[in-house]
């Protein structure tokens, strides 16, 4: 394709799968997901897109690869379904490789580029398609698929089995009572106000951090519960492959356990394509118009607890303190200004990325770029130049990134082109700088 | 008939025909498929689409517009002159007025010739952004040079027409109606649809942005 040009890289989710699939297959899969599942936004963003180019420079992809034009947002469009469009359907296998490449690792998904075309053309839902359309076919790097998988057998991420989880949970329980008197950690509780969903690495490789969640909870004295049975894990990466059937699967089985358990609400910790996945991508698919159960996310429970007084900030962090603004709860959902708050509580010294709040960069990790594992590290270094650049620029030490996703893609931004700074998530710093009152003291 | 006389009678009704049954079923497809959408009604919210126009058609209302401070006064002026002129110059009307014995308020011809040069002038620098700004220029079809090339005519005819320059009345003033006639057949099957897809994506995406992601789309 003219001006596309990129360095091979190898994943046997898309090449493998690309070579055992023939023409009928790809035929079929085009007529399902252009032809039936397609709405009539497909036709009118297409349609009216005016190749003005306002889109271009919103895009960190196109910032950091120098303006090269094939990453601008509509280029994007361009070389994947209007490529189709124009082939009429009767694409090469080489075609579709380089749609999963550009769908998969080249978008973010981030919308920032629908804020700057003047129709407000949703090429995030386009790119979307694409992926839709891959993902049909099985085409998507490795590491999504085996996320995926697991999903489908055990809805966490990482193929944990139930007696993992519970285990884990005791013996978190088991070492927090050096801290906290008589910590208990319920599960399957019922009746409770708040049932509390994690992140799948939570449980096996951060578990601190899970700890220090948990130790906020304690602290701040709310009812709550985790599930005792399998759907504790709230990371629905099948929203990465849109496939839908194992997305709403997953979202399903989070309601109906809050149902069961007659909590009041649900509450994730930080991450971000969980909470836009719950609250009404997936929420949508299944019906229903807004989540059906209150649904909130951790940046909301900790500016709930602290601005009712549950807990206190005991001392202040003192070093310089920036924040990266998760596209997925911001741009997504508007908690730019709860966000803010909490910063303010915690450091002394805060500054902010320039753009910030709603028209924020990606931090070029998110929509499952991260999750496309190590064969696309590369490709998301690169998009996040423009990211380490604002970050440079604060000349913050320390770096607030309230998702999972923001925090792993800025822990090797900074990695990679050495900046002195280290990440940081909320439940970190709030569980270090918090007070612990005498009577919860062992 | 001549040439004046074929673009001045049935070509004129066949151009006003199409560009409204095109319009309007345009519509009506929209609205109809737009049904099996999970979205488009059910998110639709008023508040936040008003808003979205507001800022939008505002000139530097919306934080993109502000960061391209050069390319929103082109496009903007262009716009203006586009939207303006056929309707509101005299010319025009006297002709409604001719055939049809309506007509309305008109621009003073000093304007309307002022308005036309600068949207010409605003076209060709438009134009020429398609062949060197890097990205516009890639992702350019022929298509995109044509029609701007296209409106850039039917306002260069004009003006030329009403000067009575270079060729005679009715030959350019011919080719004025009939290149005008063409952009208006066209509006319906181009991207040209912009101008009433505008309005309904826009609507969307305020909605979603409003609504849902409590966020900003400006
Ligand atoms: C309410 C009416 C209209 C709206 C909201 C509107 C909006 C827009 C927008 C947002 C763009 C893209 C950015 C830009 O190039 O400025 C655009 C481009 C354009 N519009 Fe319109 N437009 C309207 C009416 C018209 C009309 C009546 C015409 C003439 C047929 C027209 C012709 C064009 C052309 C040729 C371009 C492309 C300019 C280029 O190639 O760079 N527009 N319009
Ligand atoms: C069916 C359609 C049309 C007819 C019959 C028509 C007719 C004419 C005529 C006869 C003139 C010359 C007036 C004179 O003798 O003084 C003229 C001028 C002009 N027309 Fe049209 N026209 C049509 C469509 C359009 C369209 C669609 C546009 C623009 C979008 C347009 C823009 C202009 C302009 C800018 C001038 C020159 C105004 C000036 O210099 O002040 N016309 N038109
Ligand atoms: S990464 Fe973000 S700005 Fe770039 S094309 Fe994708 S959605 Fe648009
Ligand atoms: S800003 Fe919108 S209309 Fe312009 S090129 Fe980008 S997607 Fe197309």
């Amino acid at each position: 394709m003219e001006g596309f040009v990129r360095k091979p890289v190898s994943d046997i989710g898309i090449d493998k799968t690309i070579e055992r699939l023939d023409q009928q297959k790809i035929k079929r899969a085009i007529e399902r997901v252009l032809n039936e599942e397609v709405t009539v936004r497909f036709k009118i963003f297409l349609e009216t897109c005016m190749r003005c180019g306002m889109c271009s420079a919103s895009c960190h992809h196109y910032l950091s690869h120098d303006r090269d034009p094939s990453y601008a947002p509509a280029s994007k469009v361009k070389l994947t379904l209007g490529d189709l469009v124009a082939k009429k359907g009767k694409i090469e296998k080489a075609d579709l490789k380089r749609y999963a490449r550009i769908a998969f690792t080249e978008c973010n998904l981030c919308r920032r580029c629908t804020q700057f075309c003047p129709f407000g053309i949703d090429i995030a839902y386009l790119i979307s398609l694409v992926r839709r359309l891959c993902g049909v076919l099985g085409v998507a790097p490795q590491f999504i698929q085996d996320q995926v998988y697991s999903h489908m057998s055990s809805y966490n991420m990482l193929w944990f089995k139930q007696d993992e989880w519970i285990d884990t949970i005791q013996w978190i329980e088991n070492e927090l009572r050096y801290e906290i008197k008589n910590a208990r950690i319920p599960l399957g509780k019922k009746d409770a106000d708040i049932l509390l969903l994690i992140h799948g690495l939570e449980a096996k490789y951060m578990t601190p951090l899970l700890s220090n969640m948990l130790k906020i909870m304690l602290v701040s004295g709310v009812d709550f519960t985790l599930p005792d049975t399998d759907g504790w894990d709230y990371t629905n990466k099948s929203l990465y492959m849109h496939d839908f059937e194992t997305m709403t699967l997953v979202t399903k089985r989070h309601y109906e356990i809050a149902s069961k358990l007659r909590v009041k609400r649900i509450l994730i910790t930080e991450c971000g394509h969980a909470y836009r996945a719950a609250l009404y991508e997936s929420a949508r698919l299944l019906g229903w118009k807004e989540a059906p159960i209150p649904f909130i996310h951790a940046v909301e429970f900790f500016y709930e607890i602290l601005t009712q007084g549950k807990i206190k900030i005991a001392h202040k962090v003192k070093e310089k303190a920036t924040l990266q603004d998760p596209c997925n709860i911001v741009r997504y959902r508007g908690l730019g200004q709860k966000l803010r708050f909490i910063v303010r509580e915690l450091c002394e010294d805060f500054v902010e990325m320039t753009p910030n709040q709603e028209y924020n960069y990606c931090c070029s990790s998110g929509g499952g770029m991260v999750d496309a594992g190590p064969p696309w590290k590369g490709a998301r270094i690169e998009g996040g130049k423009v990211k380490i650049e604002q970050i440079k620029e604060t000349g913050a030490s320390l770096v607030i990134a309230p998702c999972h996703t923001c925090h792993k893609g800025i822990e090797d931004l900074i990695e990679h082109y050495k900046v002195e700074a280290h990440v940081k998530f909320l439940a970190d710093l709030i569980a270090e700088h918090m007070e612990i009152p005498e009577r919860l003291r062992p | 008939m001549t040439f004046f006389e074929i673009v001045r009678g049935p070509l004129a009704w066949v151009s006003f025909l199409v560009f409204f049954l095109g319009l309007v079923y345009n519509l009506y497809n929209f609205f109809k498929r737009a049904q099996k959408d999970k979205v488009l009604y059910g998110y639709f919210s008023l508040k936040h689409t008003l808003r979205s126009y507001l800022f939008w058609l505002l000139p530097f209302g919306s934080y993109s517009m502000r960061q391209r401070p050069l390319f929103t006064v082109i496009s903007y002026v262009f716009h203006v002159g586009l939207l303006l002129t056929p309707l509101f110059f005299l010319g025009h009307i006297e002709m409604w007025k001719e055939s049809w014995g309506i007509s309305w308020w008109a621009l003073p011809n000093i304007v309307s010739d002022f308005l036309t040069v600068l949207t010409i002038i605003c076209g060709v620098v438009l134009l020429l952004r398609r062949f060197l700004v890097k990205d516009v220029k890639y992702l350019s079809t022929p298509v995109d040079y044509a029609l701007l090339a296209l409106v850039i005519l039917v306002f260069l005819t004009g003006f030329l027409a009403r000067y009575q320059m270079f060729l005679p009345y009715q030959v350019i003033a011919g080719l004025h109606i009939l290149l005008g006639e063409v952009m208006l057949i066209f509006i319906p099957f181009t991207k040209f649809s912009h101008i009433f897809y505008f309005w309904l994506i826009r609507a969307y995406t305020a909605s979603e942005f409003g609504a849902v992601r409590r966020s900003k789309d400006y």
